[in-house]
């Protein structure tokens, strides 16, 4: 054995390792939420289900480079077809709902790839925020179908497996979202080191030279914009059954900069960064929300400016590079 | 007919007021590369500005709108100073991120200083009730917004076209650094025309008080109608800017008068479409 075959074993025996921590990290982090917060599995499940969002946001901006202010649009799908699908069509079977919210989340995915990804910069921005206000607009408008202001209601999902029921202290649904977040998580981490990942990453630096390679830019965005609505699917979905009502919020501009402020303050492109972020998010949001109704909003917006000039790769990402700072020191 | 009329003279007035407020967003994007999601809070500082003057205090309406556009523009120095410098030439998502905190942060202190009540800038005798045209009567405001709209659009014309500030401020959104080797004083370029962006997003929001209410949630309400008109029109270009005001204000008056059921539907179609067809903008140049 050369030494480059035992370096690269080692890496992947190092990158495997991450993936064990991690996956201990949030069932841990889950276990402890569970014994913090018993009274309030209902925030602990909806940081869940952002957190799904933040991570569908994260493949294409962290991993892709696309700046999007309507990622929501993907979410928001998911949730109304797991919503209609109970509502309207009678299938109340958790597991067939969120396949539901996966299809229709990926096809929003394929949607609004499709528009976004024809311009660049600023332009891509405002097309991203004209794609939610849009589809806020027609779920407002097809009321006969969304419920359009007063919400989509009447979603009774089934037990689990015919066996767990969805009640009201909300342990199912909790424990439903941490197994589906750990699943989705497991994937991601296969998807972003797959030569498709690689790939995307490489678009993100330099889609010039990937076009020179060969490959096609374009048509690998767009397969990972379908992806990442499939993933905000499972988000939207996991949002319906837990909370049996989809609202018009779950579509809107306001989700959607939440969700980016969430991904940048964890740090972009990286799956660790995503979480992190939105955990730290909805829990100062529920906190000083609480605490001062008054003051929340600048309060969000302090730690905002502090984040970009203290923080600028993200709490995650700061963290990570002073960590192998400190190891590399030692080696 | 009567129908038309109203519409096109709503419509010309409110893309007026759109076009004083946007082309200051439009000059320092084209000039600086920033994504500003802050400008619609300054528009929103010059409304408080003027009705706090005006109801308060009982200044004059001219009096108000002179305390507002040079009190935003006092507020804004030391943001530009201690925030914005600091995000010059930085990615995207930072600068949206950053200028979404200070967004986020002036609509919390305004809520708190002034309330969450919609705040209103009385006209003056003068500006209210009606002209005659002759065939038609029309309100002296809209008539007001369109030529303060007009001479806005004139007075910035001659100062980029016409002065030599404005040959070293094309200069600089051309190649800044091209333009500093020979000379130009880019920070001070930066800093004036950050001043006057500032200055007229005051005024815009002044004026445009009857058209967009002044409340807390302002900034974040229209800043993306702003962007839009920015991102429509072509960054750093007055005529894209003017145009784009037009076309999205005609078609946001018309869809609000004839659809109104729709909300704005066709604001955001036409706007994507316009987008797919010019990916940079109607006036929008290579680069």
């Amino acid at each position: 054995m050369n030494t480059e075959t035992v370096a690269t074993t080692a890496r992947q025996n190092r990158t495997i390792g991450r993936d064990l921590i991690g996956i201990g990290a949030i069932i841990a982090a889950a276990a402890i939420g569970y014994l913090l917060f018993p009274d309030n599995l209902a925030l602990l499940t909806r940081i869940i289900a952002i957190a799904l969002l933040v991570l569908s946001l994260d493949l294409v901006t962290g991993y892709c480079g696309v700046a999007t202010l309507g990622h929501a649009a993907l979410f928001g799908s998911g949730a109304y077809a797991a919503g209609i699908a109970a509502a309207h069509y009678g299938i109340t079977d958790p597991l067939l709902m969120t396949l539901a919210g996966i299809l229709c989340g990926a096809i929003a995915g394929l949607v609004c790839g499709l528009i976004i990804l024809r311009a660049h910069g600023l332009p891509q921005l405002v097309l991203s925020i004209s794609l939610i206000y849009l589809f806020h607009e027609f779920a407002n408008k097809a009321s006969s179908w969304t419920g359009g202001s007063d919400g989509l209601s009447g979603i009774s999902p089934d037990p689990l497996f015919g066996r767990f029921e969805f009640d009201l202290w909300g342990q199912t649904a909790y424990v439903f979202g941490v197994v589906l977040l750990l699943a989705v998580f497991i994937l991601l981490r296969f998807l972003v080191r797959s030569p498709f990942g690689m790939l995307c990453r490489g678009i993100k630096e330099d889609p010039l030279r990937i076009m020179a390679m060969g490959a096609s830019p374009k048509i690998a965005l767009i397969k990972m914009y379908v992806i990442s609505g499939a993933v905000a699917g499972v988000g939207g979905a996991l949002n319906a059954i837990s909370t049996q009502v989809v609202g018009l919020d779950s579509l809107s501009f306001t989700q959607s900069a939440e969700s980016l402020v969430m991904l940048v303050l964890g740090g972009t492109g990286s799956l660790f960064g995503a979480l992190t972020g939105t955990v730290v998010f909805m829990l100062f949001e529920d906190y000083v929300s609480a605490a001062n109704p008054f003051h929340w909003l600048t309060m969000v917006g302090a730690l905002l400016i502090a984040v970009v000039l203290f923080a600028p790769k993200g709490l995650y990402g700061t963290a990570a590079a002073f960590v192998t700072g400190r190891l590399e020191k030692r080696t | 007919m009567q129908t038309f009329f109203s519409i096109a003279i709503d419509a010309f007035a409110y893309g007026m007021v759109l076009f004083v407020i946007s082309i200051g967003l439009s000059i320092t994007m084209g000039l600086m590369r920033v994504v500003n999601l802050a400008h619609g809070a300054f528009a929103m500082i010059g409304g408080y500005i003027a009705s706090f003057a005006a109801q308060d205090l009982g200044l004059g309406y001219a009096a108000a709108v002179l305390l507002a556009v040079f009190g935003t523009v006092v507020i804004s120095i030391p943001i530009e100073r201690l925030l914005y410098r600091r995000i010059y030439g930085a990615p995207e998502l930072t600068q949206v991120l950053m200028t979404i905190g200070i967004t986020f942060c002036i609509i919390g202190i305004a809520n708190y200083v002034f309330g969450p009540t919609l705040k209103t800038v009385p006209l003056p005798p003068a500006l209210q009730g009606s002209a005659d045209l002759g065939f038609r009567s029309i309100a002296v405001h809209r008539l007001f917004a369109i030529v303060c709209g007009l001479a806005v659009a004139g007075a910035l014309w001659y100062a980029i076209e016409k002065t030599a500030f404005g040959v070293k401020l094309r200069a600089s959104v051309d190649n800044a650094a091209m333009a500093a080797a020979l000379g130009v004083r880019t920070e001070i370029i930066y800093a004036v025309s950050f001043a006057v962006a500032v200055g007229l997003a005051a005024f815009g929001g002044v004026l445009g008080a009857e058209l967009l209410p002044v409340e807390p949630y302002y900034a974040l309400r229209y800043m993306v109608t702003f962007l839009v008109v920015v991102s429509v029109g072509g960054a750093g270009s007055i005529p894209g800017a003017l145009l784009a005001c037009l076309v999205l204000g005609g078609i946001d008056t018309t869809g609000r008068y004839l659809m109104p059921e729709f909300g704005e539907f066709f604001f955001y179609l036409a706007v994507i479409a316009i987008i797919c067809i010019f990916p940079r903008g109607l006036a929008g140049r290579a680069r």
